[in-house]
């Protein structure tokens, strides 16, 4: 079995779902529709051609200021042909949603909470949406490209009122 | 329970409950707290327990005190400069961490790597294999109250951190693998001492495997305990010794041999029970074929370059400086700027002492990198503690979190 194979066999099933594909290095990327995610994912674990019953990894990145904004990658495995495929969904800014697939492959659970935390992307259908790596109360989403890398600067000061005059509250 | 920037999210009972059972709502059974400070979970990992006498109900894992956001740190450092965060992600097999690391911008960039330098990394990585083991039997077997494995384990280990201080000047943060090959080559002696170290493993292998192996109080604590199948351990994406102790044969350099992994015979070890002792003899197991992986590469290993002579990811060597314009140029470049990868993305997978460690880099062309990504083995494995200890036992959680060897700093990044 060959990732062509398995390319033939979502174009049979699904007609318009994948827009694109983007070989590079001897990897496989095939962007996909977000409403056909989950079924294609179902498809991809269980039809023979296919049988990704691995989810290795699942992680979003942030193309600000590019659009659409978010993209979503799974990388999947299937043991018993060898195959690594990356499954890719851009999503909008205004609209960071994508189903969840914690149904198929339960693995999903903590990767989708972690991409929640530090992108703000929600997965509709998580049994368990919450942070998972930051703390309840902390804001923002710091994996997001315009959320700073340093919000205080590091101060080599032993004078309090040098240091105090530095705080992030003095500017509000 | 949506939220936004600027907006902080808010709990009620009611949208905890469904972490515990109907049963505790209504007090019949007692939740515990375990962690994060205590010395059985391996550094900072809570866990919420929910008891019905001394059987578990549920385990609910609170991760995230130890997170350093390394990935984002990622964004604004050089492709180079990136190597040391990697060793600080796993903190006990920093080659192995390197090691993804490095091959992953070598795939971005299409280096070649020479022959010389991969099989030192696999020799080295095999040795972080065994060391991080030994870490991990040890700490195990203390769990399970049995204290002399954990003195002798880290008699060993102290062997391995030599070797690594030999090549890298460090024992533990050696950042010693370079994008195209090595720091530098090994130092005289190098062969010498892992040919002593080799002489000396097996038996001490050994003799770990026969203060545990027919010990009756070990064997209470270990066989069929911490039960999980082969499909579930799939579903869950569980790697490393933690799925080969199901029996299932998944071993990234096997499947998809990578540094010349291919050059080199080696069994994979598997279980049948998928218990915490079928764990135990898979990674005891591992160890020896590790020695035999470090022999082979060993008795083979190649003559000659110890990085790729290609300008655009490796500085020049010093002495070429003093007379060569371009070399200086090449120099100047790669320590300010550093090198830009062409725009794409990659995901590179090494068998890790955890399990498959995989680094995705996606690259905009610029020399610094839009996200690193590093997908942890223990992060996954975590996740099917509660499939594992589900209807065991209170004390046998200690070895159940033992047995799937997890690293905190792995799992926050």
């Amino acid at each position: 079995m060959s990732i062509q194979a398995v390319v033939e066999a979502i174009r049979a099933r699904f007609a318009g779902a994948l827009q694109e594909i983007i070989e590079f290095r001897g990897e496989t990327t095939l962007v996909v529709r977000r409403e056909d995610l989950v079924e294609l994912c179902r498809f991809l674990r269980d039809d023979p051609v296919c049988r990704f019953h691995f989810l290795s990894d699942l992680c979003a990145v942030d193309y600000w200021p590019e659009r659409p904004r978010f993209a979503v990658n799974y990388h999947l495995y299937s043991l018993s042909h060898n195959l690594r495929l990356r499954l890719k969904v851009f999503l909008e800014e205004e609209d960071p949603v994508v189903p969840s697939v914690t149904g198929i492959w339960p693995t999903a659970n903590w990767h989708e909470r972690e991409v929640y935390d530090l992108f703000g992307i929600r997965f509709e259908g998580h049994p368990d949406l919450r942070r998972i790596l930051l703390p309840e109360d902390w804001e923002g989403h710091p994996l997001r490209r315009d959320h700073p890398l340093v919000v205080e600067p590091v101060q080599f000061s032993f004078n309090w009122r040098e240091i105090d005059s530095q705080k992030p509250y003095v500017r509000e | 329970m949506a939220i936004r920037e600027g907006e902080v999210q808010e709990f009620t009972l009611e949208q905890l409950k469904h972490l515990v059972s109907e049963r505790a709502l209504r007090g019949e059974t007692v939740l515990l707290n375990v962690g994060p400070q205590h010395p059985s979970t391996h550094g900072v990992l809570r866990l919420l327990v929910e008891l019905d006498g001394e059987t578990i109900v549920s385990v609910v894992p609170d991760i995230g005190y130890l997170h350093t956001g390394i990935e984002k740190h990622c964004e604004s450092k050089t492709y180079t400069k990136i190597i040391p965060l990697t060793d600080r992600i796993d903190y006990l097999s920093p080659m192995s961490n390197n090691l993804a690391y490095v091959m992953a911008v070598e795939k971005l960039m299409g280096v070649e790597v020479p022959l010389r330098a991969q099989y030192i990394r696999v020799i080295l990585t095999e040795l972080q294999r065994i060391a991080s083991h030994l870490v991990w039997l040890g700490t195990h077997a203390l769990d399970i109250a049995a204290m002399s494995v954990f003195l002798y384990c880290f008699r060993e280990r102290e062997l391995i951190l030599d070797i690594f201080e030999m090549v890298s000047g460090q024992r533990m943060m050696v950042s010693y693998f370079r994008v195209g090959g090595l720091w530098r080559d090994v130092p005289e002696g190098f062969e010498e001492a892992v040919r002593a170290f080799l002489k000396l493993m097996p038996a001490r292998i050994n003799e770990y495997e026969r203060l545990l192996k027919r010990n009756p109080l070990w064997l209470q604590r270990t066989k069929g305990v911490g039960v999980i199948s082969p499909e579930d351990a799939i579903a869950w994406g569980v790697t490393g010794p933690s799925l080969r102790g199901s029996g299932v044969n998944y071993d990234v350099r096997k499947a998809q041999p990578y540094s010349s992994y291919d050059h080199f015979e080696f069994d994979v070890p598997l279980g049948e029970n998928g218990d915490v002792y079928d764990r135990f003899m898979v990674r005891i197991e591992e160890m020896r074929q590790s020695l035999r992986i470090i022999d082979q590469a060993l008795r083979r290993l190649p003559r000659g370059p110890y990085i790729t002579p290609d300008r655009k990811v490796t500085p020049p060597p010093k002495e070429e400086l003093a007379w060569s314009m371009e070399a200086l140029i090449h120099h100047f470049k790669f320590w300010t700027e550093g090198f830009s990868p062409p725009p794409g993305e990659v995901y590179h997978a090494v068998e890790s002492p955890r399990g498959e460690f995989g680094v995705y880099i996606n690259s905009d062309g610029s020399p610094r990198p839009r996200r690193v990504h590093f997908r942890a083995p223990s992060f996954v494995n975590l996740q099917a503690l509660p499939i594992m200890a589900k209807g065991g036992l209170v004390a046998d959680l200690v070895a159940i979190i033992g047995s799937i060897d997890i690293v905190l700093g792995e799992i926050d990044r």
